[in-house]
């Protein structure tokens, strides 16, 4: 048996769970754990802001597929995780959060930096715990990185009162098999049931109008390869979600791109089109399906998920197979081949139908020489990466257009707070990314009004020379809210003109970053030049970009596919209705 | 624009309202409790009763919670419950044969010997018990479903209820029925 020291004892586990990379930032009641790592092997990112530092991990996390880490202190460090923690939550990214808490003795007393950390963060963790006892820290510990990683992943809180660290103890690292057997009520259902499997191949051999809706728990489930070779097995077309960019390359003839709210034209009217939805992955969110009494009407739908909560919670599903995407889509495709059918003859009017359909409203944008349309700065960010960049949005129009003119075509390659919409998510995440993944290009597709809410971190990503590209698509407003007041509210702009700003380019030269700046089309493609040859600093480019542009096509919140919001407005004309079918 | 016709409307499934009583066993950890209530706040589900306590399993707890909504909202309520990592094992006993118990404490105004006379005839009918009596008060403790209960206490009502507190429904399966295996369960 070992002796050591609590602190210690959380960085043996760490080192244990393979954990190379933490993000965090220290404090009274977390400080012995600090004075563990400083000898530890463990690199160690100090960021400026708990939240900042909760989204690295996060990006981290999406970026590698590995289980991000976070520390924080107690009391405000630990509150500042919150929303870091709610948006790892939302997209199921698998955490480790780890906590100081005040002394044992001291904890009920309204003790300096003390808050009810278990209670907050209950309903945005997939689990918590507070630690009682040294003795069951390190199960604890490994309890937390198994709960992350299995199943659904999600992040997971350990909140350790100071005492504990400090206290010296007798340990022994538990095994996996005693992980497994101290969580009796866990037990995530990995292998999908046959007989449901074999129903989905039946109704996937009669259906005339398939279509694949693909979500984030195909990234997760690390099952790419599997949805390519169905989708070209069965010659079925592919709509991704938001969370689902990567997990199908964009690239393909059978990809359908985004569905939903600021879906494609085409993606939209195949899903409203179907008669078989096979969901993969997808939760059936409300930015997917608008209006759900007319979402999909004719369609069967096969929905695989690993999550039983996410089956027919929103929409009654025909064919429920609770399991592993990757697993059940392994078995599906065994028990498609067993009895194949004349795919491609099947498919031939549905394919030829979806192809008048992108050939009648592809993805468009009203094209400028005079004043830099955002969408022309995503298309070049995709020209001059060659489409090979890890892309981290904020949240916004920037993030939908980000998800729209980058074609991208490996998962995890699109990083963004889908579930939640986090502001001030892109750059943090984008800075994880860079430190998980040295080898890819990374850039961070931010708002203005997005990337100054973790500016602050700048400084984290000089001091550890994480060379990170920042895009900062600049319209002076918070122009998503601005496009519904718009659209929704008689263009009452209140409260969304960010009209004092920094200057972007001084502000990031004075945290020792490179700043660049762009204002006419003309200049995108040099400062993007110049932007991609630096390599030992972040780089900052502020593109200042048409104001009022809007992100289209839309389909309002709550309405069917059939109301889609199509074309761009002239001057003194209204925005056309499309009504389908 | 496409020649395929589309129905307008998807078909949805019949909305029925009822009372449904959901048994759950959990590990009997620190804010487990917490854990279970605030799932019901969060997602904005009304408990009706919910009783908590131990079982002679150590560190196990056992947990009735009666709950009323649509199918839709019971079937995720139980899916939620069985997502917890302390929860062993959800049952909705609703359509299985299974006993409901409910205890009540009811101190209960007495008038005069008329009334005391009359309460005693109710306590007598519904096999309730004087716990304690004081000059112009009885106690009454009465155990039953909630049928039951209800109707003791309609009818002692009009005598004037001074005070009065219930431990919500407990319930268990009945061994004769205790075989049927609901599907999709989760057993420890």
């Amino acid at each position: 048996m070992n002796k050591k020291r609590g602190a210690d004892i959380v960085v043996d586990v760490l080192l244990h769970e393979g954990v190379d990379t933490i993000f965090g930032l220290p404090g009274g009641a977390i400080m012995e754990v600090y004075d563990a790592l400083f000898d530890a092997p463990i690199r160690n990112v100090l960021a400026r802001h708990e939240q900042a530092a909760c989204h690295m991990a996060d990006g981290y996390a999406r970026a590698t597929g590995k289980v991000g880490v976070v520390i924080a202190t107690s009391g405000p460090g630990a509150t500042n995780l919150v929303t870091g923690l709610a948006t790892a939550y939302m997209d199921s990214i698998p955490l480790v959060a780890i906590t100081g808490q005040v002394p044992r003795h001291y904890i009920g007393t309204d003790a300096f930096q003390e808050a009810d950390v278990i209670g907050i963060t209950r309903p945005i963790t997939k689990h918590n715990f507070l630690v009682t006892d040294i003795k069951d820290l390190p199960l604890i510990l490994r309890q937390a990185f198994y709960i992350a990683r299995t199943g659904r992943p999600g992040p997971v809180l350990v909140d350790i009162p100071k005492d504990i660290t400090q206290q010296v103890a007798e340990y022994r690292i538990p095994s996996d098999e005693e992980v497994k057997e101290s969580l009796p009520g866990y037990n995530p259902h990995v292998e999908g049931n046959i007989v449901q499997i074999k129903k989905a191949a039946e109704l996937i051999r009669k259906a005339t109008r398939p279509v694949l809706y693909v979500g984030g728990g195909a990234v997760l489930s690390d099952a790419a390869e599997e949805i390519y070779k169905l989708a070209h097995l069965t010659k079925i077309p592919v709509t991704t979600t938001n969370m689902g960019k990567g997990a199908f390359p964009e690239t393909d003839p059978l990809s359908l791109h985004m569905l939903g709210m600021h879906g494609t034209y085409y993606a939209n009217m195949a899903v409203y089109h179907s008669d078989l939805l096979i969901a993969v992955g997808a939760r059936f969110d409300d930015r997917v399906t608008g209006k759900i009494s007319e979402f999909a009407p004719e369609a069967k739908i096969i929905h695989i998920d690993i999550d039983p909560a996410s089956i027919s919670k929103t929409i009654t599903v025909d064919v429920p197979i609770v399991g592993d995407v990757k697993n059940v889509l392994q078995k599906l495709i065994a028990e498609l081949e067993k009895k194949p059918v004349e795919w491609m003859a099947a498919r031939e009017s549905w394919l030829k139908q979806i192809q008048e359909w992108k050939e009648k409203h592809p993805l468009s944008y009203r094209k400028s020489d005079k004043i830099i349309k955002p969408q022309y700065v995503i298309e070049e960010i995709y020209n001059i990466t060659e489409g090979d960049a890890i892309i981290s949005a904020g949240v916004g129009q920037h993030q939908m257009w980000a998800a729209m003119f980058y074609k991208y075509s490996y998962p995890r390659q699109f990083l963004n707070s889908g579930g939640l919409g986090t502001m001030g998510f892109g750059f943090p995440a984008a800075v994880g990314a860079k430190i998980g993944r040295p080898d890819k290009t990374v850039f961070a597709i931010e708002g203005d009004g997005s990337f100054i809410m973790n500016v602050q971190d700048l400084a984290t990503a000089v001091q550890y020379r994480v060379p990170v590209k920042i895009a900062i698509i600049n319209n002076g407003f918070l122009g998503m809210v601005r496009q519904w007041q718009q659209f929704f509210y008689d263009s009452r702009y209140a409260s969304v003109c960010l009209s004092v700003q920094p200057d972007f380019v001084k502000l990031a030269e004075s945290f020792g970053a490179v700043g660049l700046r762009a204002t006419k089309p003309s200049e995108v493609r040099d400062v993007l030049a110049k932007a991609m040859e630096i390599n030992d600093r972040p780089v900052l480019i502020d593109f200042v970009v048409d104001r009022e542009e809007n992100v289209l096509p839309m389909v309002p919140a709550g309405k069917s596919y059939r109301e889609m919001i199509l074309t761009p407005k002239q001057k003194g004309e209204a925005e056309t209705m499309y009504l389908v079918g | 624009m496409s020649d395929i016709k589309v129905l307008k409307e998807r078909p949805q499934p019949e909305k029925k309202v009822g009372r449904h009583v959901i048994t759950v066993k959990v590990q009997h950890n620190f804010g487990v409790l917490a854990r279970i209530t605030g799932l019901f706040a969060g997602r904005g589900y009304n408990i009706e009763s919910l009783t908590v306590g131990r079982t002679h399993e150590p560190n196990i707890a056992r947990i009735t919670i009666v709950v009323e909504g649509d199918e839709r909202v019971i079937e995720q309520i139980i899916k939620q419950l069985r997502k917890l990592i302390e929860t062993l094992r959800v049952r909705d006993i609703t359509e299985i044969p299974h006993i409901e118990r409910e205890l009540a404490l009811i101190k209960i105004h007495t008038e005069n010997d008329r009334t005391r006379d009359e309460i005693m005839r109710l306590v007598n009918i519904f096999r309730a018990k004087v716990v304690d009596v004081s000059t112009d008060t009885y106690t009454v403790e009465i155990t039953g479903d909630e049928d039951k209960i209800e109707a003791f206490i309609s009818l002692i009502k009009p005598f004037g209820i001074r005070e009065m507190a219930r431990t919500g429904t407990l319930a268990m399966v009945r061994e004769s029925a205790a075989s049927k295996i609901m599907p999709g369960e989760k057993f420890d």
